[in-house]
């Protein structure tokens, strides 16, 4: 009978203990806000250009959060309902779908006060806010490379460039690349690719060099890879190349050919999160014209908001994706073939990876 | 009569010792029972629940149940041979109407995608579209609207999305899937990975439990044998790499094994290959990186197993006319046996789960389920899939443990 009475009575501290957590864990400190980035390089650059000067303009403190750009995380949270993300720079490949589940806030551009014909693929996204541009690039170094590759067909050319090369291990971008480097022009290359005749081609051509290729995965290994001259050129974001040079002393190449850009960052708001205003608040101070160009001082991603352009330092405009000269041959990718093909084309591309 | 009294008394005397006895029993029980029972909790709260929670995302998915709720209740009266008749059309204007404004065609189109690739956007312009209809026939003008609303296959998927469970994900895991008319078929070959992948899990952890032992064997065998000041050291040498990170040994082989890494150079300095040899992303490295990390787990079951074999049975071997080498194999070699089925079975199972090392150090062929888990889970966002590869690769390792069970017996495994 005692040992129940004191069974009861632990049961009820525990209760009270358990109470005064979910008591204490909102509310609390309401001038705050977290932010998660990508950690590394990138996010260094979003504290100095963004993050620091935002916290100094409004008096709400910044807490930082980092990732690693998959959005399991996100859905977890929102799912669980504990979302403890206010703010987080997101993806392109996967907004949409995380916007199609629900699981972020749809974005209201007046609340934001930003005007969202002004933002490259604004339209695209209904949950989010783009941040900025990154592209994927074909890079290789100098020093060992005098004469480089000059389209994305010398990717596929193993005779003038005999080596390896590297390239990021996903369907997307290397499906669009071989169908380019075969021949097919641009505005029809996903016309090509949504039939099963196209898939094929896409695959032949990657199998010209299947044997040639090192596989990456994290933004930080082909500058790695390069480095260790463990390839002779490779696919890249093209702020970490330029990162390499400037930090590291390197001396790597860009070239733009069929750079795909329109992968990029876009702000979003994970879904049911207990700050959303300050969320709004954070978004609209980055996002805008003034303060989004100022993150090329740091790390030469170039700004979504058009308007911002005029703000972007002069010396880092030859690295952005989305400078004019950068810009003649690019090549545009599409988020919706990938939300719709992306699951069966990547196990296609599992498939023929283990082959 | 007396002796019947007296049989009686007996009789109620030995029910008050047995009811006595069983009481006592019980509260020893329950004391014990108390004990455990944090960890008890513990263990359900933390392991059993959330594990059990994920394996039913892999049979368990309401999406188009709770989205497309009046289009999959009127399929359920649908034959499957021909098209459906007006009154499905008709509902399934109404939930795309519906979904149109409750902006769901998203979530609905992401789950036919899985099985059509493609028929999310469709969905998501029929929806659009639909929404404009005001009244009947509906029939044609779905199909006016969008073709996908005359092909068979999108029927019978939205007929088997009726009921909240899908064997979908489980027979993907295996590479089957469903066919146009809900039959189950093979996975097309340029598809298919995951059955490749299971088998390719098991062959590596073999090849990892037999490198290990091959190389722990002897160190165990040296270990027990040697006098304990040079053999304390040695022990040393083999457990410091239990208090490093395992991400960390695994990078150690990236610097060792790349393209201009030491190994090669090394070999090149010494004039042995002129090229520098493929050493990285392949199978070899795997297995060598696995095997390094596994060695310490397959190696001190069979030290601790040799510690307590006497050296006297040898030496009594020896003594009456066995070679050294039979005195070995049949004397010494049987008394380690428990030890080396412990040792390979905690190596084996805790193969089966790795997932970093292959990523790291492996090609695109060396990839082991734990990848594909870990894929569908952060990337591709299909948890459905990741639960039914988890829940198969949980299935499989209780399988082998059970038969590993009727084999060798696991209560003749000794750890000490």
């Amino acid at each position: 009978m005692r040992s129940a009475v004191l069974g009861i009575k632990a049961l009820a501290v525990i209760g009270l203990v358990a109470g005064s957590f979910v008591l204490t864990k909102p509310g609390a400190a309401a001038d705050q806000i977290t932010i998660t980035s990508w950690g590394g390089a990138l996010q260094l650059a979003e504290r100095q250009a963004w993050f620091e000067p935002f916290s100094k303009e409004t008096g709400i403190a910044v807490t930082e959060d980092e990732y690693s750009g998959d959005a399991a995380k996100i859905r977890a949270m929102v799912e669980s309902k504990s979302v403890t993300w206010d703010v987080v720079d997101g993806w392109t490949l996967w907004a949409n779908q995380l916007c199609d589940a629900g699981l972020l806030e749809r974005i209201d551009w007046t609340k934001l006060g930003l005007d969202r014909s002004r933002f490259i693929d604004g339209d695209k996204y209904d949950c989010g806010v783009p941040s900025f541009i990154s592209s994927d690039v074909i890079a290789y170094d100098k020093d060992k490379l005098a004469d480089g590759p000059k389209t994305i067909a010398d990717l596929f050319d193993t005779k003038k460039f005999p080596g390896k090369r590297g390239l990021r291990k996903s369907a997307e971008v290397n499906l669009e690349w071989a169908l380019i480097a075969d021949g097919v022009p641009k505005q029809d290359v996903y016309k090509v690719l949504n039939t099963p005749e196209g898939v094929d081609r896409a695959f032949k051509k990657l199998d010209t060099i299947k044997k040639d290729i090192v596989w990456w995965e994290a933004g930080a290994q082909p500058p790695q890879l390069l480095a260790d001259g463990q390839v002779v050129m490779t696919s890249a974001y093209n702020g970490r190349i330029y990162d390499a040079n400037k930090n590291s002393g390197k001396h790597f190449e860009i070239m733009w050919d069929a750079q795909m850009s329109g992968m990029g960052n876009v702000w979003v708001i994970p879904a049911g999160g207990p700050r959303v205003d300050e969320a709004y608040k954070f978004i609209a101070y980055a996002a805008s014209a003034q303060v989004q160009g100022t993150l090329t001082k740091y790390i030469p991603y170039g700004p979504a908001n058009k308007d911002a352009m005029e703000f972007v330092s002069a010396e880092s405009l030859p690295w952005l994706g989305n400078a004019p000269d950068n810009l003649v041959n690019a090549f545009q990718s599409d988020p919706a073939f990938w939300k719709d093909k992306g699951d069966d084309l990547n196990q296609r591309f599992t498939a023929w990876l283990a082959q | 009569m007396a002796t019947a009294i007296a049989k009686s008394a007996g009789f109620g005397k030995d029910m008050l010792l047995r009811g006595e006895l069983q009481r006592s029993e019980r509260r020893r029980k329950l004391c014990a029972f108390a004990l455990v029972l944090p960890l008890l909790l513990f263990l359900v709260i933390t392991f059993v629940f959330p594990i059990g929670r994920m394996m039913f995302n892999a049979i368990h998915d309401e999406t188009l149940l709770a989205l497309m709720p009046r289009t999959t209740a009127a399929l359920a009266a649908w034959d499957g041979n021909d098209l459906p008749d007006e009154q499905v059309y008709a509902a399934l204007a109404k939930d795309l109407t519906d979904s149109w404004e409750r902006r769901t065609m998203g979530a609905i189109g992401a789950r036919m995608n899985l099985e059509l690739p493609g028929a999310g956007s469709q969905l998501t312009s029929s929806a659009r579209k639909a929404s404009t209809l005001s009244a009947g026939p509906y029939k044609a003008a779905l199909i006016q609207i969008d073709p996908l609303w005359e092909r068979k296959e999108v029927w019978s998927l939205l007929k088997r999305g009726g009921s909240p469970y899908t064997a979908y994900y489980l027979l993907r895991s295996v590479d089957y899937q469903y066919g146009p008319d809900g039959q189950i078929v093979a996975t097309p070959p340029d598809n298919a990975i995951f059955r490749a992948a299971f088998l390719r899990t098991l062959g590596i952890s073999v090849a990892v439990t037999v490198v290990t032992l091959l190389l722990g064997f002897p160190v165990a065998y040296l270990l027990a044998t040697l006098p304990p000041k040079s053999s304390n050291l040695l022990m040393i040498m083999v457990v410091l790499p239990f208090w490093t990170s395992m991400l960390v040994r695994t990078v150690a082989w990236v610097v060792l094994l790349q393209h201009n890494g030491i190994v090669n150079q090394t070999l090149m300095g010494l004039h042995i290959i002129s090229q520098p040899a493929d050493l990285i992303f392949n199978r070899f490295a795997t297995i060598v990186a696995m095997a390094q990390i596994q060695l310490p787990f397959t190696l001190l079951p069979i030290y601790s197993v040799m510690r307590t074999i006497p050296p006297s049975h040898i030496r009594a071997a020896r003594s009456l006319g066995a070679g050294s080498f039979y005195a070995f194999w049949r004397v010494y070699f049987p008394q380690t046996l428990p030890g080396i089925s412990a040792g390979c079975l905690l190596t084996f199972i805790s193969c089966l789960g790795y997932y970093l090392t292959p990523a790291l150090v492996g090609g695109p062929s060396d990839q082991m389920v734990g990848y594909f888990i870990a894929n569908y889970t952060n990337k591709q966002l299909n948890w459905g899939l990741a639960s039914a590869l988890g829940a198969i690769l949980l299935v499989a390792t209780l399988l082998l443990y059970y038969v590993f069970d009727k084999l060798v017996g696991v209560d003749r495994i000794k750890i000490r």
